[in-house]
């Protein structure tokens, strides 16, 4: 993310962050920045992004930002910050949102034929569709 | 008492030792359960968005065979499927329009589903239900001190619509241990997250979390740790083993499933179990403490 950027209108009317809203019903403008959200959520020291400032940048309408950082990707889908959240914003939704931002866009993240092999033969189907259902559209 | 069981993706390969102990403790408890004659993946992994109803497709045909089953009550093992089918009903019932796109979308099932008429159920609830003094009646191996760490994971507590205890502090499992005579070991990451599908792209979130979670049941004096998720286990049984690679210092803890500790307490034949499922081998404990 580029410092000092200039909050405008026009991004706060941005189609993506309709399109998020559509996606995911979430209110962010409900969230006042307390960071129960950061210091509880599993994944947190892997993200580029915390969860409470991806929150801020979705009021902000810093959508552009949100679906290039990686944070979505390392999100665990543990509902942990959504439990936490003293003002009922489930951040575990926004999250989904933003993927599907992607997804819908791109249809996959990542390629599967990465998955190292070794690990492949060992996973449970379990794991395997999990991860379909967060990283292919 | 009579209900239905879905079993769900992994509890037929992986999970094999859920199952075949789950079901022979109900059996044990005066309780049958029938498979779905038909059913399919529920797709782990609930859709969490507002608009997209063809996610929702699959755990509501199986919802459709739960309700061609007769019974009410639909016993879901895998805590994950538990998580999907129960919001996935939360979801779509009293939602007229909702129901009737999904309904539109499925050919082979005719039977109208309304969102109210089954009930997901997880083991621990339905063992309550059966009854705690039964349960205790049913244990034959006592005085054997085994200190056991519950590990509950995400998708029994939340979010907190569906959750079977309280979603910060639950006490479920440790209340079923104690009835059945096991010393409990209460641990600060036993609702934790265990980093669930990242294991797949993102192995060292897994391994960050298996650390701290095992780490802290072993600092608590745990013999061993019980779950009721077939992910959380694979995170936390098999990923001991790369961590060690890693860190010889690393301690290990074997990992089962709780009703194979329950199984064993109650008795049952021990070849229920396969053992070489277990990454870490339990049997050197369980035989020390006089359970195998
Ligand atoms: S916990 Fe809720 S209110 Fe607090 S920062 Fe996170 S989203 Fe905002
Ligand atoms: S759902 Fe995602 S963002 Fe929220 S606590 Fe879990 S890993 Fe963190």
């Amino acid at each position: 993310m580029t410092k000092n950027k200039k909050i405008s209108s026009h991004r706060i009317s941005s189609e993506d962050f309709d399109q998020l809203k559509d996606i995911s019903g979430v209110n962010v403008y409900a969230c006042y920045q307390c960071g129960n959200c950061s210091s509880a959520c599993p994944a947190v020291e892997f993200m580029d992004i915390p969860p409470h400032q991806v929150i801020r940048m979705v009021q902000l309408g810093f959508i552009d930002e949100l679906v290039k950082s990686e944070t979505p990707w390392i999100c665990a889908a543990c509902i942990t910050c959504t439990v936490k959240c003293p003002r009922g914003v489930d951040i575990a939704r926004v999250m989904e949102g933003l993927r599907q931002l992607v997804l819908r866009s791109d249809f996959e993240h990542g390629n599967l034929c990465e998955i190292d092999e070794k690990l492949r033969k060992k996973l449970p189907q379990i794991a395997l569709i999990a991860n379909f259902r967060k990283t292919i559209l | 008492m009579q209900l239905s069981y879905y079993p769900g993706c992994t509890l037929k390969t992986n999970a094999k030792n859920f199952e075949k102990s789950a079901l022979a403790v109900l059996k044990h408890l005066g309780v049958s359960v029938d498979e779905l004659a038909d059913w399919y993946c529920c797709g782990v992994c609930f859709s969490q968005t507002q608009d997209n109803l063809m996610q929702q497709i699959a755990p509501v045909r199986t919802l459709v065979k739960a309700k061609e089953s007769g019974n009410q009550q639909l016993l879901a093992l895998c805590a994950m499927c538990y998580n999907t089918l129960k919001r996935s009903i939360e979801f779509i019932k009293d939602d007229a329009e909702k129901l009737q796109t999904i309904h539109q979308f499925m050919d082979l099932e005719t039977t109208q589903f309304y969102g109210n008429e089954v009930d997901v159920v997880d083991i621990l609830t339905l063992i309550k239900q059966i009854g705690l003094e039964k349960l205790k009646k049913s244990i034959v191996k006592t005085e054997f001190g085994l200190k056991i760490a519950s590990y509950y994971g995400c998708m029994l507590l939340r979010p907190k619509e569906l959750a079977i205890d309280s979603a910060d502090d639950p006490v479920i499992m440790e209340e079923i241990l104690a009835s059945a005579g096991c010393e409990n070991v209460y641990f600060p990451f036993r609702t934790e997250c265990c980093g669930s599908y990242q294991i797949v792209n993102e192995p060292d979130i897994v391994k960050d979390r298996a650390k701290k979670i095992v780490g802290s049941a072993i600092k608590n004096g745990a013999d061993l740790m019980v779950m009721l998720c077939p992910l959380c286990y694979f995170n936390l049984d098999e990923v001991q083993k790369d961590i060690q690679k890693e860190d010889k210092s690393f301690q290990t803890i074997p990992v089962l499933y709780i009703t194979q500790v329950l199984a064993l307490l109650m008795g049952l034949k021990p070849d229920i179990h396969d053992f070489s499922l277990h990454s870490i081998d339990p049997r050197p404990v369980l035989k020390m403490k006089g359970l195998l």
